[in-house]
């Protein structure tokens, strides 16, 4: 009955590690699609996607325009938010703490201090414990990730290459983190003192990967997806869920090609499956070789 | 034979449901096909977003075989988006959003706002004696409409119902599987047959 029960706590404490890695426990297994209005953000909902970034310009044209990649308009942000149901994310630059506090006013759902965007601090990341909104942060290996685990981001994404089309940096990034954690999963206690110096990284948190065997945090993969294919590799590999940008509205069929890599995804071990969803989705967007790169967007962050 | 219990894996926080599940010395099947589905006795419909998983439940061809399953009495375990897809009636949903009408209940999506008003809290829930359970809710539904025949579990501050049974479908607005608490897991599994 109802009547009976009672709310033994009425406090409600938000903001907290378990809350904030806990929404990135949720998307899990899913697409996150970059958008630049609100009619890309219904294609992506509509394909099933599990939340939208909301930027500008997708990676590829940032690396063509050149210049300095800031922020979103926030009336473009709050235009995106007001047509979707799923979750919206919004990037701050590196360091800047300020776009971050006005993404935050701005009710965004993940911050993502973004090397997309032009770095505006060359030493520092933001301090994310201050922030009530969680962030994610992207990693080359698993030192960068953990300095920014204790920054206090709550999900990490690999960086790959963005906007390139090219998975090559993605896998790198991803081998080299979940390589180096499986190495620490069979290093002794003594060797995690040299793991901790060697990777720049917090004794605590070595500790805790020697002991669980995995990242403290989600760890999901960005840069460089541009098929069903690739969503399925790096997910075996063991990203637990994908960001695709420029790889969506730069291809021929975006709908599809965003439904395809949805499909993926969820049945990433399933060779019939993806076989199915690769089939006549035009073509990918154009990929770019790494060595052919004036700017590497990857090595920005510390 | 132990019953053998699923984990639809087509989208969401699988790992940790399985995490819980293998803490209480279960093992768990991932379920993302028709054939998967043959070979579970009860079935944990996980967190995550209710919206992808209604429209993947559909193209893996898992949803009409799933809904025969539940109109068959399999026991189900629903959070946040599980509870979604098992209610009856999906208020601030997608227009294409399907669900199971496994428990007579309507939910609201997203009913406490966005992640900044995503919490924690304790709450007292019927069938689950000593200290109260630990909450985490994440852009959590709420509850708007109980169907007689439903039990409701756990209410929040404004008394509206966060935690329901009927029969062998068990919802919860917030996520067992994110804290160390398993009680809301063996609550479930009491209730499924050997």
């Amino acid at each position: 009955m109802a009547e009976q029960i009672s709310d033994v706590n009425p406090t409600r404490e938000t903001g907290t590690q378990l809350v904030k890695r806990g929404l990135a426990d949720m998307l899990k297994g899913g697409v996150i699609m970059d958008v630049v209005d609100p009619e890309q953000a219904r294609i992506a909902e509509d394909a099933g996607a599990i939340a939208v970034m909301a930027l500008e310009r997708v990676p590829s044209d940032i690396r063509r325009d050149g210049g300095v990649a800031r922020m979103s308009d926030p009336e473009m942000i709050e235009g995106i938010k007001a047509v979707t149901t799923i979750p919206v994310m919004a990037k701050a630059r590196i360091g800047h703490f300020a776009e971050a506090q006005i993404l935050q006013s701005l009710g965004v759902d993940y911050i993502d201090e973004s090397e997309v965007l032009t770095p505006a601090d060359e030493a520092h990341h933001i301090d994310k414990w201050a922030f009530t909104t969680p962030f994610v942060c992207g990693a080359t290996n698993l030192g960068e990730a953990l300095r920014r685990i204790s920054e206090g981001a709550c999900m990490i994404r690999s960086k790959g290459e963005a906007g390139t089309g090219n998975v090559v940096e993605a896998v790198r990034h991803l081998r080299s983190i979940l390589g180096d954690i499986r190495k620490i999963g069979t290093a002794d206690s003594a060797e995690l003192f040299d793991w901790a110096k060697r990777l720049q990284a917090p004794l605590p948190l070595v500790q805790e990967i020697a002991r669980t065997g995995t990242l403290p945090v989600p760890m999901f993969c960005a840069g460089g997806i541009a098929t069903p294919a690739d969503a399925a590799l790096v997910l075996q590999l063991g990203a637990q869920a994908v960001f695709v940008g420029s790889g969506i509205f730069k291809s021929e069929d975006p709908s599809r090609m965003a439904r395809a890599i949805v499909e993926a995804t969820a049945n990433y071990n399933d060779a019939a499956i993806l076989a199915k969803v690769s089939r006549g989705l035009g073509e990918a967007m154009p990929g770019l070789e790494i060595g052919s790169l004036d700017t590497k967007l990857a090595e920005r962050g510390w | 034979m132990s019953p053998v219990i699923g984990i639809l894996a087509l989208q969401g926080a699988v790992d940790l449901h399985a995490r819980a599940l293998a803490r209480l010395g279960l093992d768990a099947v991932e379920v993302r096909t028709p054939a998967q589905l043959d070979t579970v006795d009860a079935l944990i419909l996980p967190g995550g977003e209710s919206s992808a998983i209604s429209k993947l439940l559909t193209l893996n061809g898992l949803f009409e075989p799933l809904q025969d399953r539940l109109a068959d009495g399999m026991p189900a375990l629903g959070t946040c988006a599980g509870m979604i897809l098992l209610a009856a009636g999906v208020l601030d949903g997608r227009a294409d959003q399907r669900s199971f009408s496994a428990i007579d209940i309507d939910v609201r999506r997203n009913a406490f706002g966005r992640q900044n008003d995503s919490f924690e809290t304790d709450l007292e829930v019927v069938g689950i004696d000593g200290p109260a359970v630990h909450a985490v809710f994440i852009r959590a539904p709420i509850v708007e409409r109980v169907g007689p025949g439903v039990e409701v579990l756990a209410i929040v501050d404004d008394g509206r119902a966060v935690a329901c049974r009927q029969g062998a479908v068990l919802v919860t607005s917030f996520h067992p599987e994110l804290a160390e608490d398993l009680r809301v897991h063996e609550l479930f599994l009491s209730g499924v047959a050997a």
